[in-house]
């Protein structure tokens, strides 16, 4: 079988098996978030932690809440890593040091897994399953609270209540993510990835080396850490390991986990708000960039014009031949557009301008089709500037979802799309200029500049993968690349917070006519073009002079 | 008050290239940073400017001066496109300020004797005495007698108007002129706040407040140009890790070439040119969230005599009963209205003459015709004649004569009358008594006549989304019937001030913005309900008060006409926001590769304009960036053609001459400016 063939029916078999997942798992969220009945274990967990589960907060109460559990987790998160070694199944490593432990903290509780350490040579199985496992859990349920608050902004009126942040959270992680995660685990272990409590098993290499194998609870870890875009493998290697994502198979089920709920979140939205064709554009958006990124990556990297490559037929430098180059591309693309950060090649290998679009399409701001949660809500916010331009243009004040587009909404969406693109550029322009920073950089010219823009727009946009060749555990970069994480991460969601109060208090207008229609093909296309000119925009001289230097010379 | 609709769209005047010349002084003196801080995106191109210019000055050369020249000229650019608009209102003022001229006043305390004080001390509610010949001196009510006054200063209209104590139609404006008669007027302004202080106020500009969607886009351009801010400070450390330090003057020609420049410069421009364009069309907004709040309107209401019916019912047709030919019918109905002067008794004698060619005769023809005229109580009118009495009128009042005569049979007559009231129209039965021998002839239909075009007209308005409620004093069966002839989409019959007020709230509730217009006292609370209010200059004071925009011309039509330039207003700035953003592309591809195809050759391959040098591809770059602005002034003062269409045919167009055309015309503008460029030596 030739790799394109192989790899349009990888890419076929994906989109029909997330095809059909869309609308039930779509709907059956959107019924969790509308509904008024608790399970019995989550009346228990309201009990405990003392919530009123009937009781809906409003915008500024919802955002405290996010903040206080979201700080509670970094704080208990960083101090189970300083005293590790006192703690039972530690597997003999020390405590982590204070900067790392803020970095790895920080980066779990946004979702980022941005990982400056070697899980397999680290962590502990307790620092883990306690720690990271659960804050895989809760970050992706944060984000998807958040995407929820915002869709109740649009689908209610005259309020001002957006929810109750743990309902939403209890909801979110008993009835999505552990039930899902459970199964995706077990169909893991079925193809071959691990999962035990074994401290290491000694080997005996061909070349006649000793080495010890780390096992683990491997395959529950990776089930969330796909399920949940976390992306913080196990073992350093993350899914190019062969524990991890031992074949092709494994790698397509990987690939359509960390898609699934982005994706399915479109039709909650659609169900929400009381009109589906609204769902099915913002999949359609998500889905030619998503498209888009795949085909010019996957084509780069078919013909790389490295003499290597040549000889090999592709380009296959940072693979693995169990996946090649389509099911490398697949992932690299999906991953880099779901904010993941989980890798099965290393991104550093790709050709210069297929690395581009990589960085490219985190510079999107991640909605192809983004993180669980953040990629509707930054959708949402993009899909929000395009109504104010465009309903100009039509002679209304712009409406989007029967909901007014005014100076405040503009102001909070304004601010939102700011701060992504302003912590990567001042951050790999404060590390361009500083020695701390580049003296972290293996490579020099154009490929040294590629590595840092990665690093920063990785952590910004808590996607969490590297591009190699950065040795980021540095005091340096472990703080800057934490603070990018945190502010990357918490303050678009208080200003989506802060939007979906402004427009649940709004009185919904009547659509007509005169309406702005925002499901049609025009107004996918015009969404399609604001994503890609805000990011093209603001990140064309700076990947003119990394990836395009390095891929036009 | 013009009657047909002429399918005129909204338009502005024309700019004269001498206005720009004449704007001149004012926009450099607009060059203060204290001014300039209002227009942020501007402001930053001014202080990239005076980088540039300490830049240049250190170290001087042709490309750098170059570029500092034309940074200068973008700000300057900029502030002309707000003067020429300014101007504009500026020179409408003085017309207005030279009707303000100091006058006397004839005051009359409530001891009765007179007094002549200076207009400039009234006070509210004192009384003055106003004679032909004379000014008024203040804005007022008329409280005693009636006067022709000549508006010409405020409404442009020679023709004089009639104003009377009491009724809708007591409010004079100071300023204008008595022609004829005396008149006592209640002041109702405070000097120096009257109706004439406030249009100058307006057309000036000088109270001018940002509206809500300006705003809005003000925020949008500001963080937009943080964002390229940031994108061009952040360069200089990877130019210079990359072996490229770029120049100051560089960076900025980069960053004023990024920022949205064009919509930036015309924003402001845009804003007074909307309240001018309604100015034109002698309409004047109190503020500029009315005219915004016009383009956003869903539902119109609109009063149904004169708007959407000319102003009277006119005889339509003639229906002879008891073997009467039409032509006998017409005769006699020409002859019992012929010193009949209201509208429809003139409609009367107008349709005989043109459907039955019957001369029009005078009453002075017929010496011996005894006119009987209308009566409240006989509710009929007619004329005796030798031996024959023509009576018309009221179908109840023409049959209970009729059978009083000794008439006969009227069951023709009666089912005739049931079926012109159900469809709508006004029966008026024709009966004459001849020898003695009473008879009913027929029945002239008199029916509402919808103005022309009013159909075509609300399509438009609801491919638009907007409703129309016609709203009418008839019953619910007439209203219907002129419901459906003038294709609006709602009625209100027999609407009282309260049920109109209702009907605003309820549209309101449900979110829908709403427009109206009205003269009366009893419409001022709907007037300062409804989110666009028009009150006719014609009506109360009371009632101008209220509303929030007051028609000079009192044509309630020209509600359509508002609702387009509120429009037309919003799309000017959206297409040119566009258009702004989309010209970034093409200056990426001019100013990249010259700023670093020195150190990556590769970089080389994104000229794709070909441009001849890096001094030259950046100055064409600044100088098209310039040039579109003074090329886009007269636009932004004329507002982008707006034609009535849905909002997704309207997007498609708009997205596919400023969204596109954005994109593509800077890649010829800046190849034909760098053709030019590259001949200056010292830059090629």
């Amino acid at each position: 079988m030739s790799d394109t063939l192989a790899g349009l029916l990888q890419a076929a078999a994906l989109v029909a098996a997330l095809a059909v997942c869309w609308k039930p798992l779509g709907d059956y969220m959107a019924r969790i978030f509308t509904t008024t009945k608790d399970l019995p274990i989550e009346r228990g967990v309201y009990r405990v932690i003392g919530v009123d589960s009937s009781a809906d907060q409003r915008w500024p109460v919802y955002a405290r809440a996010v903040l206080a559990f979201s700080m509670i987790g970094v704080a208990s998160l960083y101090l189970l890593q300083r005293v590790q070694s006192h703690l039972p199944l530690s597997l003999g490593f020390p405590d982590v040091p204070p900067a790392l432990a803020f970095n790895t903290a920080s980066s779990f509780l946004t979702n980022t897994n941005w990982q400056a350490y070697s899980g397999e040579s680290t962590m502990g199985h307790l620092v883990q399953m306690t720690g990271l496992a659960v804050q895989n859990f809760v970050s992706a349920a944060v984000g998807i609270a958040v995407a929820v608050a915002l869709i109740r902004g649009f689908s209610r009126g005259r309020t001002d209540r957006i929810g109750n942040f743990w309902v939403d959270l209890v909801r979110v992680t008993f009835r999505v993510l552990l039930p899902i995660a459970f199964v995706a685990a077990v169909v893991l272990v079925a193809m071959g990835a691990i999962q035990n409590f074994s401290s290491g098993t000694a080997v005996s290499t061909l070349a006649g080396h000793h080495q010890t194998l780390t096992g683990g609870p491997v395959a529950s870890q990776e089930a969330i850490k796909e399920l949940g875009t976390n992306g913080g493998g196990f073992y350093n290697a993350n899914s190019a390991h062969p524990f991890e994502n031992p074949n092709p198979l494994s790698n397509l089920f990987e690939i359509f986990l960390l898609l699934v709920i982005p994706v399915a979140l479109t039709r909650t939205f659609g169900t929400m708000v009381g009109d589906r064709r609204q769902g099915y554009a913002l999949l359609a958006v998500m889905g030619v960039l998503w498209l888009g990124a795949l085909v010019a990556v996957t084509t780069l990297e078919m013909h790389h014009p490295g003499a290597a490559a040549q000889a090999a037929g592709a380009s296959m430098e940072g693979k693995e031949t169990r996946f090649g180059v389509p099911g490398s591309s697949l992932f690299a693309v999906s991953t880099t557009g779901t904010s993941t950060g989980a890798v099965d090649s290393f991104h550093s290998s790709y050709g210069g301008i297929a690395g581009g679009v990589l960085i490219l399409n985190m510079g999107l701001g991640e909605v192809a089709p983004g993180g669980v949660g953040s990629g509707l809500y930054g959708i949402l916010v993009l899909a929000i500037l395009t109504v104010f331009v465009a309903g100009l243009m039509v002679g209304r004040t712009p409406e989007y979802l029967r909901k007014k587009i005014t100076g405040r909404e503009i102001k909070l969406v304004a601010l939102s799309i700011l701060t992504m693109p302003m912590i990567v550029l001042i951050g790999t322009g404060l590390a361009m200029s500083l020695k701390a920073g580049k003296s972290s950089m293996l490579n020099s010219g154009p490929h040294g500049l590629s590595e840092v823009l990665y690093a920063f727009m990785s952590a910004a946009n808590n996607n969490g993968s590297a591009f190699a060749g950065l040795s980021a555990n540095t005091t340096f970069y472990d703080i800057a690349l934490a603070l990018a994480m945190l502010i990357g991460r918490f303050v678009p969601i208080l200003l989506v917070l802060a939007l979906a109060g402004s427009l649940a208090r709004q009185q919904p207008v009547p659509a007509n006519e005169g309406t702005l229609p925002t499901h049609g093909g025009l107004f996918v296309s015009m969404l399609v073009g604001v994503v890609i000119i805000v990011a093209g925009l603001t990140f064309f001289p700076v990947l003119a002079l990394g990836p395009l230097a390095e891929g036009l010379s | 008050m013009s009657t047909t609709i002429a399918p005129t769209r909204v338009s502005g005047g024309l700019l004269d290239p001498r206005q720009l010349l004449a704007s001149l002084p004012d926009a450099v003196r607009k060059l203060d940073p204290r001014v300039m801080v209002k227009s942020p995106v501007m402001f930053v191109v001014e202080i990239g400017a005076v980088f540039a210019t300490v830049s240049a000055i250190q170290g001087p050369s042709v490309f750098g001066w170059s570029v500092v020249v034309w940074l200068w000229l973008t700000v300057v650019f900029a502030n002309l496109a707000e003067a020429v608009a300014e101007g504009r209102g500026k020179a409408q003022a003085a017309t207005l300020r030279k009707t303000r001229t100091e006058t006397s006043a004839r005051r009359r305390p409530p001891d009765g004797r007179e007094e002549q004080v200076s207009a400039s001390q009234l006070r509210l509610g004192d009384l003055v005495v106003v004679v032909a010949g004379e000014t008024i001196p203040g804005d007022g009510d008329i409280v005693d007698g009636i006067a022709s006054v000549d508006e010409s200063a405020i409404t442009g209209e020679s023709a004089p108007v009639i104003r009377e104590s009491g009724g809708d139609r007591s409010s004079v404006t100071g300023g204008t002129r008595v022609l004829s008669d005396r008149i006592v007027v209640q002041i109702t302004a405070r000097p120096g706040e009257s109706f004439i202080d406030r249009m100058i106020a307006l057309v000036e500009g000088a109270d001018r407040q940002k509206t809500p969607n300006e705003i809005a886009l003000n925020i949008l351009l500001a963080s937009l140009t943080i964002v390229f801010l940031g994108a061009t400070v952040t360069l200089q450390p990877f130019a210079v890790y990359s072996g490229a330090r770029q120049d100051v003057i560089v960076l900025v020609a980069l960053l004023v070439c990024l920022i949205p420049t064009t919509i930036g410069a015309l924003l402001s421009a845009i804003g007074i040119a909307g309240m001018d364009r309604l100015v034109q069309h002698n309409v004047l907004a109190m503020s500029g969230r009315s005219v915004e709040a016009a383009g956003d309107v869903n539902t119109l209401l609109l009063d149904k005599t004169g708007t959407i019916t000319l102003g009277n019912r006119q005889a339509s047709e003639f229906l002879p009963v008891n073997g009467i030919t039409e032509a006998e019918l017409a005769d006699a109905a020409q002859l019992s209205s012929l010193a009949d002067e209201t509208p429809e008794g003139r409609s009367i004698v107008v349709l005989a003459k043109s459907a039955y060619g019957l001369r029009e005769r005078s009453p002075g023809e017929l010496p011996e015709a005894r006119f009987v005229g209308f009566t409240a109580q006989t509710r009929m009118s007619g004329v005796d004649l030798p031996g024959r009495e023509i009576r018309k009128g009221a179908a109840a009042a023409i049959l209970a004569w009729v059978r009083d005569c000794g008439g006969g049979d009227v069951r023709a007559v009666g089912s005739l009358v049931d079926s012109i009231s159900t469809s709508g129209g006004t029966p008026l039965v024709v009966a004459e008594l001849a020898d003695g021998h009473a008879r009913a002839l027929g029945v002239i239909h008199l029916k509402d006549v919808v103005k022309e075009g009013m159909r075509e007209r609300f399509e438009e308005m609801r491919r638009m989304g907007i409703r129309t409620v016609m709203i009418t004093g008839d019953n619910p069966l007439t209203a219907r019937a002129i419901a459906e002839e003038a294709g609006v989409d709602d009625y209100l019959a027999e609407a009282t001030p309260e049920d109109k007020m209702a009907l605003i709230k309820k549209e309101q509730e449900g979110g829908r913005l709403v427009a109206m217009t009205g003269d009366g006292t009893n419409d001022a609370p709907a007037l300062a309900q409804a989110d666009v209010g028009v009150a006719m200059n014609t009506g109360t004071s009371s009632a101008k008060e209220a509303g929030n925009m007051v028609d000079l011309d009192s044509n309630p039509t020209k509600l359509i006409e508002i609702v387009e330039i509120g429009k037309q207003l919003l799309i000017t700035r959206g297409a040119l926001t566009t258009f702004s953003i989309a010209n970034d592309v093409a200056k990426y591809f001019a100013i990249i590769p010259a700023m670093f195809a020195g150190v990556f050759t590769g970089l080389d391959k994104l000229n794709v304009m070909g441009l001849s040098s890096p001094e030259s591809a950046i100055l064409s770059a600044v100088i098209f960036n310039a040039l579109i602005i003074v090329a886009l002034i007269p636009l932004s003062l004329r507002g982008v053609r707006y034609r009535p269409s849905s909002a997704a045919s309207m997007l498609r167009r708009n997205l596919a001459v400023y969204g596109l055309g954005g994109l593509v015309a800077p890649f010829i503008g800046i190849k034909l400016v760098d053709l030019l460029v590259s001949q200056i030596p010292g830059i090629s």
